[in-house]
């Protein structure tokens, strides 16, 4: 948008980041076999998903909005996604 | 902690009458209205304030809201007030837009549109003034159960290592419904039925806003997109003006996205940066990026509501309308609060809030007008999946229009000459032309 980069429009969100808890784990297996991981790095609106030279799919959940988009479009056991614990993760001021 | 006053059918030792889960749209408005009718309640949002996990499209249609709040359009923190509709059937280059202009959508505001950040916000303080009680930065992580004689029934929320116990739970949850999932109300829901939006809050002065969309004062303009803005695919865009910032999105239902291999970002980019569209966001300042999942499936969608202890309202409960030409869910939002809030205080009243003491809430959320419009729009979803809509529609019309408008020196040629050329040319038949003006008429 604007000529900007998924990651600079992200930069304009407020964040506050959880260090202890990683909200999302993807089975590295599933994702493969299904082709779900693919369709993850295609749908995710923030770009949380990324497919590394060696076909594993990496998980940038610093980055999530929490849309759930993720969720509702894995096969069956391919993600485990639920919401960062209270108080963390995006914060919007606009909405 | 208030003590519960509640005897015989109810538990007796509760830290509050009742528990909304998320503070949103449904659950600030539900609680707003227990706590005025005097039950202890509480709301807890995971947010680290309420509104801050929180994002719409951003029109809102005030009937609903003003039943609550009489002067809601003149006190809550709304943007602007919509008094023009355009419609817009985006092609590559060319459009065709159908514009509705009417001062008197402004008075009394029939929508308006919203930022949900500073607006749900202001829903929790007025629920905090009638007597409920706000913990934000608190995630649930589930319901608790209670089997008594073979009946499972919710008695309360586990966050973290509290348990909070209480007769009734409302899930607010959102879209995703953790909680009503975990309670066995809901399972996933089919791709046809959810559509991911995404949306910009792009800052302008307003006076750009009000010159570029033809709007003065209070005013403001809502755009519904369809066909170039989502590349054809199910689904449309948006751009609504704000006080100060315009939000622009696009709304993809997740089937036909799946199936398409483009990208979502990549096709939000399309629409923002399309030579017809971003001539009204040039010199705009990003302020926010976001995106949200959507139910889409109408009746169809709307489940089970009502269980042990426990209703579910607002986007948990997938009540999400889209008509063809406007999306709604946050009016749906509210009529589901006002239903659930008097269903409750009734099984209260009645120390019944077994699933057939809290039955009043379904009978009543289908007499009322979100019962009444889901029915109406029954078949809308299905028309509205049909690909013509997002495509061959707005190309046909250019093509006709060409004809009417584009002086060369062949010969003129009457418009319904035009029109059956233009027809013969596109991919849509005259039998489907047809087919869809009476299935349309019908669903919408």
């Amino acid at each position: 948008m604007n000529g900007m980069t998924v990651a600079e429009c992200l930069a304009r969100d407020r964040y506050i980041l959880d260090e202890r808890e990683c909200h999302i784990e993807v089975n590295q297996e599933v994702a493969r076999a299904t082709g779900t991981g693919k369709l993850l790095c295609r749908i995710c609106p923030a770009h949380v998903y990324s497919e590394e030279p060696d076909g594993t799919i990496s998980v940038e959940y610093a980055a999530c909005l929490e849309c759930g988009t993720c969720l509702a479009v894995a096969a069956p056991g391919a993600l485990t996604w639920h919401y960062p614990r209270g108080g963390m993760g995006v914060q919007f001021r606009e909405g | 902690m208030p003590e519960s006053t509640h005897g015989a059918g109810l538990q007796s030792d509760v830290d509050f009458d009742v528990i909304v889960i998320g503070g949103g749209i449904a659950g600030t408005v539900c609680a707003y209205l227990l706590a005025r009718a005097g039950l202890s309640t509480v709301v807890i949002e995971r947010g680290e304030a309420v509104g801050s996990k929180n994002l719409s499209g951003g029109v809102l249609y005030t009937h609903s809201m003003r039943q609550v709040f009489p002067d809601f359009v003149e006190q809550a923190p709304i943007q602007r007030r919509i008094t023009r509709n355009y419609i817009n059937m985006l092609n590559a280059d060319s459009s065709f837009a159908i514009d509705y202009n009417d001062m008197s959508l402004a008075e009394p505001a029939n929508a308006v549109s919203v930022l949900r950040s500073s607006l749900d916000s202001w829903l929790a303080e007025q629920a905090e003034a009638a007597g409920a009680f706000i913990m934000p930065g608190v995630r649930v992580d589930r319901v608790l159960l209670s089997e008594d004689e073979g009946v499972r029934r919710v008695v309360g929320v586990q966050a973290g290592e509290d348990q909070l116990h209480a007769h009734v739970v409302v899930a607010a949850d959102g879209v995703n419904s953790f909680i009503a999932r975990q309670a066995g109300l809901r399972g996933k829901e089919p791709l046809h039925n959810l559509a991911i939006g995404v949306k910009s809050v792009i800052g302008l002065p307003a006076s750009t806003i009000e010159d570029r969309f033809g709007v003065t004062g209070d005013n403001g303009a809502a755009w519904a997109v369809v066909g170039d803005c989502t590349e054809g695919l199910g689904g449309g865009g948006f751009v609504y003006t704000n006080k100060e910032s315009l939000s622009i999105g696009i709304v993809l239902r997740l089937d036909a996205l799946a199936q398409s291999g483009k990208t979502t970002t990549e096709v939000f980019d399309h629409f923002t940066d399309h030579p017809l569209i971003a001539p009204y966001l040039a010199g705009g300042e990003l302020l926010e990026y976001g995106c949200h999942l959507i139910a889409e499936g109408g009746l169809k969608m709307l489940g089970e509501i009502v269980s042990d202890g426990l209703i579910v309202v607002g986007d948990a409960a997938g009540l999400t309308l889209n008509t063809g030409l406007t999306v709604r869910g946050m009016d749906l939002a509210v009529g589901s609060a006002i239903a659930g809030a008097d269903a409750i205080r009734q099984a209260i009243a009645a120390e019944d809030v077994s699933r057939s003491g809290l039955s009043a809430y379904r009978s009543q959320l289908l007499e009322s007008f979100v019962g009444k419009d889901l029915k109406t729009y029954a078949t809308a979803p299905d028309f509205l999946e049909r690909p013509r809509m997002y495509g061959d529609y707005g190309q046909l019309l250019a093509e006709i229009l060409h004809g009417a408008f584009a002086h060369d020196l062949t010969p003129r040629r009457h418009l319904a000459t035009i029109a059956r050329a233009a027809l013969k040319e596109s991919p849509v038949k005259l039998k489907s032309v047809i087919g869809d003006a009476v299935t349309g008429a019908r669903a919408l």
